[in-house]
């Protein structure tokens, strides 16, 4: 069972999350509170679910390797290592940096398979923000696991927002923050599958299971960052989400 | 040692064979098709392996690779043995394929191949099911290919690796309704196990209960409904699977 009532976020060093208000979670933050994901299940990742990001392919779509545009949702999984939350330390592996892409977490509140469109909300326990971190890659045919799945790459939080808070999620307006300078905005109202639509196309196949969490996609044009930059994410007015990059010898001299 | 993990009576059991039947923890002892079978563990994160063996390779024509190809499995796909995979109505080619899952005992970061097989806790047998007219080339194969509800297979044991004499020598077939139609052998992986933890360990950590599914090798065909699918392993066991219908499932 997963359900939300308020704001869920759980506290680093708190044995379980607490269910508050946003005036609540802005407090608790503001107390430089690093916080877990608030989420435990399976994370989705949507790829090309932004016209933009589309248009940017162009004509590629019906060339080797690709072939033919899409059709089906294109799916790959955050594995459990992924998982972080507010504040985490994210080290960049290299020198090419790591992609910040800023999503809508649509979190699953009631086991969903085959889902009609007109009903779909009826299983979203609530929304979050989901820095979905890779290594910057051109190719999306046949990708190497590698670019995606390194631990901490998926940062989620701070808190669930529960969806009667939400009024309507497909026009919410996301943003990132490098070094405090505006780095990237966007907004959901230019995917190509609405949240609700979506999960339709989505459960018609696999099921989803409550605290599961699917991304509705980065919008193109995510920024990337450098090791020493620190990004701050945010969706419209909600807690925002901050991420410390790292380099690989300063993230083992933190832990000896 | 083989542990099952079977459903019977209101509850989840451990189970362990009995001749040819089922005991469960608390000693009772039935027949294996009283009991239901789920996957002998809740695995973590899945990976499997694209074209782990050369001939299979050969047989979807592809070249020689950079690094394994890789791709990740969410935990709704996966069902136990004698489960049912359903095949869709609109499809021309579902197939299966009867690999070695690889099962991770101990956390693993940077674990070099000389001392991988320290992080494995044992095996089990994968049915990794494909519906190749779904195949689209992003981010390929997606998880409509290889994610859906009941494709992924595993079972009926869970053998712990000291079991297992040289786990690089082990035949693997697949019978459809009783003829076989793939059998291979682990001494053909293009990337051995130990690779492979060496591998995904060196970008991220491992954890006790995640899968490694391990690849097929040649003779995959179509499967239809009615069709009862078995995948055996030297040493493991025999994984049962029948192919349903879409009026099965009220489509």
């Amino acid at each position: 069972m997963f359900s939300v009532a308020d704001h869920l976020l759980h506290v680093e060093g708190e044995a379980l999350p607490r269910d508050v208000n946003a005036a609540a979670v802005h407090a608790l933050l503001a107390t430089c509170a690093a916080c877990r994901a608030p989420v435990s299940g399976a994370v989705y990742g949507t790829l090309l679910n932004d016209r933009h990001a589309l248009e940017a392919l162009g004509e590629a779509v019906n060339a080797p390797p690709y072939k033919a545009p899409p059709r089906a949702p294109i799916l790959y999984l955050k594995p459990r290592n992924t998982l972080a939350g507010h504040r985490a330390r994210v080290i960049v592996p290299g020198n090419e940096g790591v992609q910040v892409g800023a999503s809508l977490g649509i979190v699953i509140g009631r086991t969903a398979a085959r889902v009609a469109a007109h009903e779909a909300f009826d299983y979203v326990a609530g929304y979050t923000l989901v820095a979905d971190l890779s290594v910057p890659h051109a190719s999306v045919y046949r990708p190497s696991v590698r670019f995606r799945a390194r631990d901490n790459f998926c940062v989620i939080g701070p808190a669930v927002v529960a969806r009667s808070h939400v009024a309507n999620p497909d026009q919410l307006a996301l943003a990132v923050n490098v070094e405090g300078r505006p780095a990237f905005h966007a907004t959901t109202a230019t995917s190509v599958r609405s949240v609700a639509q979506l999960l339709a196309d989505v459960t018609d196949f696999m099921t989803l299971a409550p605290g599961d969490v699917i991304t509705l996609g980065v919008p193109h044009g995510a920024p990337v960052v450098q090791a020493g930059e620190r990004a701050t994410l945010a969706i419209g007015d909600w807690a925002p989400l901050e991420i410390e990059f790292v380099a690989a010898h300063a993230a083992q001299g933190a832990q000896a | 040692m083989m542990r099952g993990r079977v459903a019977y009576a209101g509850a989840i059991h451990e189970a362990t064979p009995e001749g040819g039947r089922v005991r469960l923890a608390d000693g009772r002892v039935r027949e294996e098709h009283e009991v239901v079978w789920l996957a002998p563990l809740e695995p973590g994160t899945i990976f499997a392996l694209g074209l782990n063996y050369a001939e299979h390779a050969k047989e979807l024509q592809f070249s020689k690779q950079e690094e394994p190809l890789v791709f990740l499995k969410g935990p709704g796909t996966v069902i136990g043995h004698r489960g049912t995979t359903r095949r869709p109505a609109d499809v021309t080619f579902m197939h299966y394929e009867c690999e070695l899952a690889v099962v991770i005992g101990r956390t693993a970061q940077n674990v070099k191949r000389e001392d991988a097989m320290q992080y494995v806790a044992g095996y089990t047998i994968a049915n990794d099911y494909a519906i190749r007219d779904y195949l689209e080339n992003y981010y390929r194969p997606n998880l409509r290919v290889k994610n859906r509800d009941g494709g992924t297979v595993l079972g009926p044991w869970f053998v712990d690796a000291a079991d297992i004499g040289d786990v690089n020598a082990l035949g693997l077939r697949t019978y459809v309704n009783g003829e076989l139609k793939q059998d291979g052998n682990t001494r053909d992986f293009v990337t051995g196990i130990a690779e492979l933890i060496e591998y995904l360990s060196s970008f991220m950590t491992l954890a006790p209960g995640d899968v490694i599914l391990t690849g097929t090798p040649e003779g995959v065909v179509n499967v239809n409904a009615g069709d009862e699918v078995v995948c055996e392993i030297d040493g493991l066991g025999r994984l049962v699977n029948t192919i349903a219908s879409d009026a099965d499932y009220a489509r």
